[in-house]
């Protein structure tokens, strides 16, 4: 096999997450997208190790090691990931990266929401909390 | 490129070679809709198709052992874990109009300006290039098991010290607000509750141990057949009490 099909794919997944990354907002589909990163990422590597397994002398198959490293770690990155998301959503009520600027804990304090925009999306966070509050009450009683 | 080109057509591709392009391109078009769609539970499901995608061209490039860890960890659990993100941070069901940010015009420049530049550093680098798949598979699980447990036995271990680090922190982030609810129930449950304003994104409703939360009055009592309250309590160790 020509090893510019692998190679191409890659490159393309690669950028098609570099886009998602870039271009989501929820911070749910941002992991989305550095996953497709992660897995371009481990086709090349396959790719190549099968290459130089067969055309280099001793390889190790370091690739392939490296790709079960690398989903391994995913795994990983993906369970503190959501963990994070999942705390910060507790806290503030919402996952859009746009709007968690401050650093600071506490909820809707930050000095950033004042601004008109940031104001009104404060108000639908309050609302859709209060719903979520109503719902979690109903199922825990 | 002469020499590779005499045993190699450019024109004449191989059946693996199309059954690649194929599946790359089924596993490229999910990308795309998995980063563009609005739905988002549908760029779960995309990425469901696109990381399939990428296992069945581990297995046309006979590594046996990588596709189906790809298709246990991945499709099994990463994607299950995502759902499960997705619904417990009340993602919408339908279209969100809020997915993109408005910044999506320089990062689709960013990103095929990335694009044209790696597939053409990549195409002019290896376009003499040719991967023997004849022969033994090269990624089988002998294989892969015997240089994994011979030259790669110190990373191995490591990494499971790694994921039990990664457990342990992905526990310890999710109880840290329940410890918080904790103190403040501990001093005093209503009063602490009443302490602290009823602000957007607490969400507190009660404690696991106490009854229904109290009355839109404004009454710390407890009053039992109220279920929309003010919900000053403690949400956290609510849901960490669901748990």
């Amino acid at each position: 096999m020509h090893l510019v099909y692998p190679a191409v794919l890659s490159a393309l997944l690669f950028c098609t997450g570099l886009y998602g990354v870039l271009a989501r907002r929820n911070a749910i589909l941002v992991l989305m997208s550095v996953e497709l990163m992660l897995n371009a990422v481990n086709l090349n590597l396959v790719a190549f190790d099968v290459w130089l397994s067969k055309a280099a002398v001793e390889t190790l198959h370091s690739g392939q090691a490296l790709t079960l490293f690398t989903i391994a770690i995913a795994a990983a990155e993906i369970g503190i990931g959501l963990a994070i998301v999942l705390a910060v959503h507790r806290d503030r009520g919402t996952s859009d990266i746009d709007r968690l600027r401050a650093a600071a804990e506490g909820p809707d304090d930050d000095p950033d929401d004042s601004d008109a925009p940031g104001h009104d999306s404060g108000a639908a966070a309050t609302a859709r909390g209060a719903a979520q509050a109503d719902e979690k009450a109903e199922a825990t009683a | 490129m002469n020499l590779a080109a005499q045993t190699h057509g450019f024109l004449s591709p191989t059946g693996v070679e199309i059954a690649f392009l194929l599946v790359g391109l089924a596993t490229f078009g999910a990308a795309l809709v998995t980063v563009t769609t609005k739905q988002l539970v549908h760029a779960a499901l995309w990425l469901v198709v696109t990381l399939g995608g990428l296992a069945v061209e581990y297995l046309l490039l006979t590594a046996e052992f990588i596709a189906w860890v790809q298709v246990l960890i991945y499709v099994g659990s990463v994607v299950v874990l995502l759902l499960f993100g997705l619904m417990l941070t009340k993602a919408p069901i339908g279209r969100s109009p809020d997915a993109d940010s408005p910044n999506r015009w320089a990062a689709l420049a960013v990103a095929v300006a990335a694009a044209a530049a790696l597939v053409w550093v990549v195409a002019d680098a290896f376009r003499t290039t040719w991967i023997d798949l004849d022969g033994a598979a090269a990624g089988t699980t002998r294989v892969t098991g015997e240089s994994l447990f011979q030259n790669w036995v110190l990373p191995f271990e490591a990494l499971s010290v790694l994921l039990l680090a990664a457990l342990v922190g992905a526990i310890v982030l999710s109880r840290k607000a329940k410890a918080d609810a904790d103190a403040t129930t501990d001093t005093a449950t209503p009063p602490a509750a009443a302490t602290r304003p009823p602000a957007p994104g607490a969400t507190r409703t009660q404690a696991p141990g106490t009854t229904r939360p109290p009355a839109p009055g404004g009454a710390q009592t407890p009053a039992p057949g109220s279920p929309q309250a003010p919900a000053p309590g403690g949400d956290r160790s609510a849901e960490e009490g669901a748990r």
